[in-house]
């Protein structure tokens, strides 16, 4: 079976949520194969192994955290053309997508981005992409060189295949145009206990109708009743009631959660791109004219002052 | 020095956009336009140029003869010239052979920084920045929120600016050439003025085909993509669920729905 190599996203060794879901899609293609780049190979080992990674690739190089995106291209192309992967998977991250990108240029073999669910197929793997505001779902397939593949978060449903994996230590040379962009600080954002935005089962979005930073805590109070990550339409951020990296929609963090809550978002056509594959839709917005509504299962024409207070309570009678 | 800005001519995101047979994006039944997404990167090369630093703004395209609208519209919010790469053989370009083409014409032009959108408003895959980077060799300082430009002129020059990254605000540098792309967050782009539409009318639109850019024929378009649509398929769209009036009891009969559904 050949190998499917899945680039490892991880926070100082922490694995994140979709390198799990990579790691179960890539079982259904191959060999699952982890490429950790960074420091903390050793504890993420075990769960990488734990989700079925056979082997997993090491390369700890301070050039990984110093510079962008280009040294993690240098060290994935490096491995991959060591070998004859079946494919590569990496999660549909903005570092993730480009470097992928620049991977499929090297390696002269073809992309495909932000595909929501990966198959086999006899000519290699059929991803499934949500395209045109999820208006239109594509199936597709690369037909020249490894198949280098970008999923999304929330594709799959991680399940754990135990294997105890063997430890390759990679050395890369690196090229001279790894070392070109240079990140001078790194500012990490505020750890929150709250889940994040991508990988959140549930997200509550707050919009216009929040009408200012001071009642965010409205939107804050459910998501943590139901235990979900707080989302903010672009009008909310443009107008600076929450954070720019809590944004949803084309621009922002694209979400696709089992449960998205819009909360006095109205629904343009930018803000559903970035929520339309949510599985399951509710909105609360006192216009009943709002094209959200056209998207949910449950909908509730309200002041939403009045019915999240109301839903919070609720929510924790019934925990 | 130069500057690059790539544009798209892309069809409208609030039109019904749809696929043609053979995989390919239907471009007949939906009016196109300059995708918005590049506003942003054609704002923040004229910035840049109004921040003091010396240099020519060139427009690029890759597209049928009508994406010339998108190279006259950026035209009129300022810049100097802008090259169309128009060639029938293009037709069903994927992003690896877009970038080719891209590189070559940037290449063909020269450049000191290439400015791009974040990503299309149409394929919305945000890669082409990044590729190019790696076609021409040069570094890439993509997903700007900020920018600036210090020092340029004579093959010196640095592009530096603020990311904000998955998991972190990173500040971030390289020299030039270099290859940016820049977000909707820095900054709502101008509307072409009365006189800025009267001026783009002079100025100079160089039209190129794949023979001028050195690249043969079968190494681009739908037969050469290095990947292909199997199917297309319109999603139904999504059932209408219940809608209730809150009369008093909308956050409990919200409960109840999310109940029902095991979310609580």
């Amino acid at each position: 079976m050949a190998e499917i190599l899945v680039l490892v996203d991880h926070a100082d060794g922490a694995v994140r949520k979709p390198t799990l879901e990579l790691l179960t899609l890539a079982r259904r293609l191959g060999e699952p194969a982890a490429v950790f780049l960074g420091k903390g190979a050793e504890g993420a080992t075990e769960t990488l192994g734990r989700y079925g990674a056979q082997k997993v690739y090491v390369v700890d190089a301070p050039e990984v955290d110093e510079y962008l995106v280009a040294p993690a291209v240098d060290a994935l192309a490096q491995i991959a053309g060591g070998g004859a992967p079946g494919a590569i998977l990496v999660a549909s991250s903005n570092d993730g997508r480009e470097i992928a990108a620049r991977v499929a240029v090297r390696l002269e073999s073809g992309l495909i981005t932000d595909a929501v669910d990966v198959e086999a197929g006899p000519e290699g793997p059929v991803t499934e992409q949500s395209v045109f505001a999820a208006t239109y779902q594509v199936k597709a397939h690369v037909t020249k060189g490894t198949p280098i593949i970008t999923v999304k978060p929330n594709a799959a449903t991680p399940e754990e295949a135990p294997a105890t994996p063997t430890v390759e230590a990679v050395t890369v040379d690196f090229t001279a145009s790894a070392t070109g962009t240079k990140v001078v600080s790194r500012a990490p954002r505020e750890k929150s206990d709250r889940p994040e935005l991508t990988e959140a089962d549930i997200v509550v979005s707050g919009g216009r109708g929040v009408n200012g930073a001071e009642n965010f805590h409205v939107i804050e109070s459910v998501a943590d009743a139901l235990g979900a990550a707080v989302g903010a339409s672009r009008a909310a951020v443009d107008a600076g009631w929450y954070p720019h990296s809590h944004q949803v929609g084309q621009t922002g963090t694209q979400v696709s959660p089992q449960l998205y809550v819009a909360v006095g978002i109205s629904g343009a056509i930018q803000h559903r791109a970035g929520m339309q594959t949510s599985k399951t839709i509710v909105a609360i917005n006192k216009d009943e004219d709002a094209p959200i509504f056209d998207l949910v299962d449950y909908g509730v024409v309200g002041d939403l002052f009045k019915v999240m207070p109301q839903l919070e309570a609720e929510i924790n009678k019934r925990k | 020095m130069k500057i690059v800005v790539c544009v798209k001519y892309v069809p409208d995101a609030t039109g019904d956009r749809g696929f043609n047979d053979d995989g390919t994006t239907d471009r007949e039944s939906v009016d196109s336009l300059l995708s918005e997404l590049d506003e942003y990167a054609i704002e923040q090369a004229l910035k840049i140029v109004e921040s003091g630093v010396e240099a020519e703004i060139t427009y690029l395209t890759v597209g049928p003869d009508d994406a010339k609208d998108a190279l006259r519209k950026a035209l009129a919010m300022g810049g100097d010239n802008a090259i169309h790469v128009n060639d029938d053989d293009i037709a069903g370009t994927d992003a690896l052979g877009t970038s080719l083409i891209l590189a070559k014409a940037i290449e063909d032009a020269g450049f000191d920084l290439v400015v791009c959108g974040m990503a299309s408003t149409d394929a919305s895959m945000g890669v082409v920045p990044a590729m190019l980077a790696e076609r021409l060799g040069v570094p890439q300082v993509t997903y700007l929120d900020e920018i600036t430009v210090e020092g340029a002129g004579k093959g010196g020059g640095v592009v530096k600016g603020r990311r904000e990254g998955d998991v972190a605000t990173e500040l971030i540098e390289a020299s030039l050439p270099a290859v940016v792309s820049v977000t909707d967050r820095t900054g709502e782009a101008r509307y072409p003025s009365f006189k800025g539409i009267m001026a783009a009318k002079k100025k100079t639109v160089v039209s190129k085909d794949l023979d001028d850019l050195g690249i043969e024929s079968d190494e681009v378009g739908l037969s050469a993509a290095w990947s292909v649509v199997d199917t297309a398929t319109k999603r139904p769209p999504r059932a209408k669920g219940e809608v209730v009036e809150d009369e008093g009891e909308g956050g409990v009969q919200l409960a109840a729905f999310l109940a029902a559904k095991k979310f609580i």
